[in-house]
């Protein structure tokens, strides 16, 4: 004896949003109903376990049918299936193309391939987040790479346009796109402390100042790929460090502009040179795709790791890189103060962002 | 005459992927009418063609435009090979056709397969031009209006009611033509599809033929059913109630109810009379002519001698007989019946108005009325419900052009009802309704409805419109209560009733229990809340063929309803109520079994006398320990006490002494039929025979009874915020707020053990019947506090071991505040139309009332063993009558019973629309709400666009793949939903009114991967608009006026 169908469906399509949440995380049925039971929905409304798992199994029914439209979200607007509100319309897209911080952090940057996909079961392993959950953040990733590979216009409006996405997460995934596309390293251990947000913090930065989209609005791929004649333009600043008199001249005027305002003054003026060639040197290295690869473990590993050894603080940090930028322009026989300033005014922030612990 | 359909394809999206090579399609549209079909361009390579193509124009008969719909087929050109179909749009173009609606069709259909569901939009554009046609021998009936609302619809008034419409066309099912075995099932359902779309059309179309013929201009309460009779045929058939609306001005829309006399005087018009001219409205002296000839209708030529002939002749066994011959003993007077019989009644004058309208009515053939609720005044008493059912073996239809066994078949049952309401005093039927449960060859009609006396002013022309109030005769029953009233002699009453003085007016009598199939009385008052009231019963019953299961099935049939009728009054007892209204008893057949199930909605009638309690008894003393019957007594007494403060039944007390002796005693309630009376204030002795007292008692005689009374008590009341009921509206509540969720939910049981006994099925059924509801307020606790209304179930046997259950309704919000307040005003307010010293009275009375109530259960516990003999008695009586009745007919037997029931009648039908204003909803898609109520709370519906009536088919060979059977009846309904959705927007409209869901039949053969599905909706599409909104109305309006007048110039 048993129950062999059980439907319920309502002229407004009624969505759960603790369901929503749990098939989005991936949870069978069964392990729902648990979950629900927990949470102390039965009390609510006098329910049974078997209400219990007919709601579930109902809600994940729905949410299976509209995941085709979730795909693209721009059909849920217009498709006449399921009438939802369009608030509960945003809501369902923003959750489904939400991620999970711990998930996100792994395929950051790397190929978003079939490959890497095979993984994803130790993903899965590693971060605790259901193989089910970690496919569907996955093919998300790759479904709006795919879609924004080719078009043209600012990387985040084109995100937002097609998956009608909230500001913030077409930000994220445009960071995504961005690392995917440039293939950043982000697995190496010297880059465990750094979080989701602070890589998509950069690749903001990245994306507005330093790709082709920052000069040119209308190119194909304009916020995905650098600005090639920028990096190429970058070499010159070489001249910081191999012209001995500019080295020395800068390093002075940091110091004086920096005496007596730290206390880390005595290991600011002994590593400035060394600082200033980590620097310099990763940007004349940037228009080799590897290195390009290598920037923030270069970040890292030049420039604040040896501060962090030498123990500034975050402030110490914000008042070096002012100075040190700013002196440049003082320089005389520095020419290069455009691309300097775009240089180090992403490289600030980005440090600014990564220098914690 | 011809009219001119033209359509134009405009583009498609979202289109499914059908060239797997380029991931795209090429698409081009068939559009096809009648024989005629025209081709649009391909559009290469898109997803989302845009052909715009030119106007086809289709030049046909009104009497095609009225039975065919427009078919646009969309298909995937192939160079090499055939062409591949996507799939199809229906769009039934019935609502162009009437001249106050709309002049396009234009908006996004979902394209539809029957293997593969909805797959990508089309937008079409479709526009209707008619000539005039003054020939009076058409065949058409273009513009008579259709409604699936079972009341006036809102924005309209009637003018008059001219009664019952029926019909029905039967032909052969395709699913069972020899060419079905060569065909892909995806021909063979399309095949069915459009044969029931070209079925309904013609069955609307005649229908219209004959309320034209009355002299209506519209059909409400149009329900239409399919009986799919599998090898022997296809049926479908409709009935409906002709009436003569007139629209409502758009300023006085909202008040529809208000704008008639109080129902005051159903006397003064008493019609009577040949007044040849109809609008005169003569009464009075003359009025004793009146049983001569019949009150002129007005659809026929006015001369009153001519014998009326109220049905076009075209309708097979039309029959002008009146009394019907089934007539049996029981009748206790005709309506013909002379000053005599009646004269112990209120008064000559009265007795004459009995008998003007009993005239009125009785030159119809069925006074019958698919209406459930009614304009005040239209309802004077109520008898009570009144059933039939009859058992048939089906044979093939030879002729589809001669449908007469059918039609003969429901002939025989309509008069069983007619002779039915005439045994309880009633010259009327209303909330009629038919259904029919089929199993293989054999057959189950079922018809029923409430015996009533309607007040014959809505009959007559011209009446309504002068507000007479002839005076000299005052309507002794005060408004709100005089429904109430017994119909039926108290002398000669039909079956033995407790009858007390009306609680309310204390002049009439009123029975001690009232179950109707309408819904609650606008005028009624009530004390606290009603609740849904449910009896399930399942029978096993042993697989055998042809005749013999034929006469099994009807034998077990009295007992059924018997059984059924004896839960009802359990369980009304049991949450103290006196009334059910909105009745609707299903019986259905299976291999193996038989299922019933009855819901209605309780109430408690402040008129009505307080119901006593329940009593225990063993059937000898020694039977059971005394300390087991008195526990179960305890915890049914403490379940009623808990269930009065529940449904916060607090009734005013009543003090006996005050109201002195006529109050009589409640005692048993198994009535069959209930009625309404006029009866006189004096004759009382009659009652007090039946000695007083108050409890019904329940006899535990074996283990069965234990059963039954655990059983009694399993229903658990709703959860706290949660109210149900199967009627339009919860009474008690009247704060409604916009909240509205439509569903529909669908549950199968399959039954594993085959040794299953009575007991154990009955208890597998109503835990399946309980769990939903369950799973009903689970998954809307997030609008409490609310009310679950017109909770409509339908429980069907698929298979020889599966229950289906099938649920429509609405959940709505209300504001839990002012509820409080309302229901104790209510008893106040109602008075209104009376004279102040009549307020007063019954003020009083009610605050009686109570006391008395008070009382009786103290004296309950004496007297079990003697009221229980009677109670069985009265059934046994009741039992016997319904075997005189019995009668074989042809290869089937008959049985009928007259019980209680009411269906709600769903009707459905095609109509009008009009030019659309689409403003509503913020998205691209137009937001479309969709309800089985005749209204959404806190809108104004300013505009009728049409019946919907559709039927869909779906089929797959891959169930696993689309989540096995749930999965794939899931989609299938938000399917049908989308597809409702999407003809309503594009009639311009942004709501569905009276939505049923009246056929869902689900077949599996999981074993194959397979399983087919077939869905029949109906409703009536409307504009609505925000009540607070009243700029919006006007300007709506003045548009939907000038498209009509457009239309109407056409026409």
């Amino acid at each position: 004896m048993a129950v062999e169908l059980d439907v319920f469906v309502g002229n407004t399509t009624i969505m759960d949003e603790e369901v929503y949440k749990l098939w989005l995380d991936g949870y069978t049925v069964n392990d729902a109903v648990k979950v629900r039971m927990e949470g102390g929905v039965m009390e609510e409304c006098e329910a049974s376990a078997d209400v219990l798992l007919s709601d579930t199994m109902d809600q994940y029914r729905t949410f299976q049918m509209c995941e085709r439209l979730l795909h693209s979200p721009a059909k849920l607007a217009n498709q006449l299936l399921f009438q939802i509100t369009p608030h509960r319309q945003a809501v369902l897209i923003e959750r489904y193309y939400a991620f999970d911080d711990a998930f996100v952090r792994e395929v950051l940057g790397k190929k978003l391939s079939k490959g890497t996909k095979k993984d994803l079961d130790d993903i899965s392993a590693k971060t605790s987040v259901t193989l089910k959950s970690c496919r569907r953040q996955f093919d998300n990733f790759k479904r709006v790479f795919k879609v924004v590979e080719e078009l043209k216009g600012p990387l985040v409006e084109n995100i937002r346009q097609h998956f009608l996405l909230s500001d913030k997460l077409g930000r994220d995934y445009a960071a995504i796109v961005f690392f995917a596309n440039n293939r950043f390293e982000t697995g190496k251990r010297k880059l465990q402390y750094l979080t989701f947000q602070d890589f998509a913090f950069c690749a903001g930065q990245l994306i507005n100042n330093w790709t082709v989209g920052a000069v040119d609005h209308m190119v194909e791929d304009m916020d995905v790929d650098l600005d090639k004649e920028f990096l190429q333009e970058l070499k010159e600043l070489k001249i910081l460090i191999t012209d001995k008199d500019l080295l020395d001249q800068h390093k002075s005027l940091v110091c004086t502009a920096l005496r007596g305002k730290t206390k880390a003054f005595n290991e600011m003026e002994a590593n400035f040179k060394n600082l200033s060639r980590g620097l310099v040197n990763i940007a004349a290295k940037l228009t080799n795709t590897k290195d390009v690869r290598d920037f923030f473990i270069d970040l890292v590993e030049k420039f604040i790791e040896p501060c962090r050894s030498d123990r500034w603080t975050a402030a110490d940090m914000r008042l070096y890189l002012t100075h040190y930028t700013n002196s440049a322009h003082i320089l005389d026989t520095f020419k290069h103060q455009v691309v300097w300033d775009r240089y180090m005014g992403v490289i600030k922030s980005c440090i600014f962002k990564m220098y914690h612990d | 005459m011809p009219g001119k359909l033209k359509a134009k394809i405009v583009a498609g999206r979202h289109l499914p992927v059908m060239d797997r090579a380029s991931d795209l399609t090429d698409a081009f549209v068939e559009v096809k009418f009648g024989n005629t079909t025209f081709k649009t361009d391909v559009f290469p390579k898109s997803l989302n063609p845009q052909w715009n193509s030119e106007w086809f124009k289709f030049e046909v008969d009104d009497e095609d435009l009225q039975d065919e719909p427009l078919q646009v087929t969309v298909l995937d050109h192939d160079t090499y090979s055939a062409n591949d179909a996507i799939g199809k749009v229906y769009i039934d173009i019935d609502p162009l056709l009437c001249t106050e609606a709309a002049s396009v069709i234009s908006g996004w259909f979902p394209i539809y397969d029957t293997i593969h569901g909805i797959r990508g939009e089309i937008n079409v554009l479709v526009k209707v031009e008619l000539f005039n046609d003054l020939n009076r021998f058409r065949q058409s009936s273009c513009g008579v209006k259709f409604f699936c609302t079972t009341s006036i619809p809102r924005c309209y008034r009637a003018a008059m009611v001219h009664g019952f419409v029926e019909e029905l066309v039967v032909n052969e099912d395709p699913e069972y033509q020899w060419i079905d075995r060569i065909r892909t099932p995806r021909a063979s359902n399309e095949a069915r599809q459009r044969l029931i779309s070209l079925m309904s059309g013609e069955l609307q179309r005649k229908i219209g033929l004959k309320v034209l013929e009355m002299g209506g201009n519209a059909v409400v309460g149009y329900l239409q059913c399919f009986d799919l009779e599998g090898e022997s045929g296809l049926v479908v058939r409709a009935i409906g109630t002709a009436c003569t609306l007139d629209k409502l001005s758009s300023g006085s829309a909202p008040n529809t109810n208000t704008h008639t006399h109080p129902n005051t005087a159903p006397a003064s018009n008493a019609c009577n009379s040949p007044s040849k001219d109809g609008k005169e409205p003569v009464f009075g002296e003359d009025l004793l002519s009146s049983s001569g000839p019949p009150t002129p209708f007005r659809a026929l030529p006015t001369s009153s001698s001519s014998p009326p002939p109220p049905f076009s002749p075209s309708k097979p066994c039309s029959r002008q007989s009146s009394s019907s011959d089934t007539d049996l003993s029981l009748t206790p007077k005709t309506g013909m019946g002379s000053g005599g019989s009646v004269g112990k009644e209120a008064g000559p004058l009265k007795t004459l108005l009995r008998q003007q309208t009993q005239t009125a009515l009785e030159q119809r053939e069925f006074p019958f009325f698919t209406l459930t609720s009614f304009p005040p005044g239209f309802l004077v008493h109520v008898g009570g419900v009144v059933s039939a059912r009859s058992v048939k073996l089906l044979d093939r239809i030879h002729n589809p052009d001669e449908p007469e066994t059918r039609d003969a078949w429901w002939e025989e049952i309509r008069q069983e009802i007619k002779s039915h309401a005439k045994a309880l005093g009633c010259h009327a039927v209303v909330g009629y309704s038919e259904s029919t449960s089929i199993c293989e060859e054999v057959c189950i009609l079922s018809a029923s409805g409430t015996a009533s006396i309607l007040n014959p002013r809505f009959m007559r022309e011209g009446c309504l419109d002068i507000g007479i109030a002839d005076h000299r005769f005052e309507e002794p029953s005060p408004p709100s209560c005089g429904f109430c009233h017994i119909p039926y002699d108290e002398l000669n009453m039909p079956f033995p009733a407790q009858l007390t003085y009306c609680y309310h007016c204390r002049r009439q009598k009123v029975p001690d229990v009232l179950f109707t199939t309408i819904d609650l009385p606008s005028e009624a008052s009530v004390t606290g809340k009603g609740c849904l009231i449910q009896a399930r019963l399942c029978r096993l019953k042993k697989k055998a063929q042809g005749e013999v299961n034929a006469t099994a099935i009807s034998n077990m049939l009295p007992f059924m309803e018997y059984e059924l009728h004896t839960q009802l009054m359990n369980k009304l007892k049991l949450r103290s109520m006196n009334a059910l209204f909105g009745l609707h008893i299903q019986i259905s057949v299976g291999e193996n079994m038989l299922l019933g199930l009855a819901s209605a909605t309780g109430v408690y009638l402040t008129a009505l006398p307080a119901p006593g309690g329940i009593q225990i008894a063993g059937k000898t003393p020694g039977d059971l320990s005394n300390d087991h019957i008195s526990t179960i007594q305890k915890r049914i007494n403490d379940t009623i006490a808990k269930n009065k403060e529940l449904y916060q039944i607090n009734p005013p007390e009543l003090n006996e002494e005050l109201v002195g002796s006529p109050i009589p005693e409640p005692r048993h309630r198994s009535r069959l039929f209930r009625s309404h009376s006029e009866s006189s204030d004096e004759v009382s002795e009659l009652d007090l025979s039946h000695g007083k007292k108050d409890a019904f008692v329940l006899e535990i005689d074996d283990t069965d009874a234990v059963e039954d009374i655990h059983s009694l008590l399993i229903d658990a009341p709703p959860p706290s915020g949660f109210y149900s009921c199967n009627t339009e509206v919860m009474p008690g509540i009247n704060t409604w707020t916009s909240g509205v969720q439509m569903f529909t939910s669908v549950r199968v049981f399959r039954l594993s053990n085959a040794n299953l006994t009575n007991q154990g099925l009955n208890k597998i059924f109503t835990d399946l019947c309980e769990n939903l509801l369950k799973s009903f307020y689970f998954k809307l606790r997030s609008m409490i506090p609310c009310c679950l209304c017109h909770l409509n179930f339908t429980v069907a046997v698929p298979e020889d071991e599966l229950i289906q259950v099938a649920v429509t309704a609405v959940a709505m919000t209300f504001d839990k505040d002012q509820t409080q307040e309302k229901p104790a005003e209510k008893p106040i307010t109602k008075g209104s139309g009376d004279t102040e010293e009549q307020l007063q009275f019954s003020m009083e009375l009610c605050a009686d009332s109570s006391l008395a109530n008070s009382q009786p259960p103290s004296k309950i516990s004496g007297v079990p063993e003697s009221s229980n003999i009677s109670s069985r008695d009265r059934c046994s009586t009741w039992l016997e009558l319904l075997r005189l009745k019995a009668h074989t007919i042809r290869r089937g037997s008959v049985k009928t019973i007259s019980s209680l029931e009411r269906s709600s009648p769903l009707p459905d039908g095609r109509s009008r629309s009009l030019r659309s204003t689409r403003s509503f909803g913020g998205t691209s898609v137009t937001v479309v709400k969709m309800t089985p109520l005749s209204f959404l709370p806190g809108t104004r519906i300013i505009k009728y666009l049409g019946i919907i009536n559709m039927f869909f088919i779906r089929e797959t060979t891959s169930l696993r793949e689309e989540g096995g059977v749930s999965g794939f009846l899931h989609s299938f309904i938000a399917e049908v939903f989308a597809m409702v959705r999407a003809h309503v927007a594009a009639l311009g409209g942004n709501a569905v009114v009276s939505y049923s869901m009246k056929e869902c039949v689900f077949m599996e053969n999981p074993n194959k991967n397979q399983a087919q599905c077939l869905i029949n909706v109906s409703g009536d599409a409307v504009i609505c608009v925000r009540e607070s909104d009243p700029e919006a109305t006007p300007s709506m309006t003045n548009s939907a006026q000038s498209c009509s007048s457009e239309t109407d110039t056409a026409t």
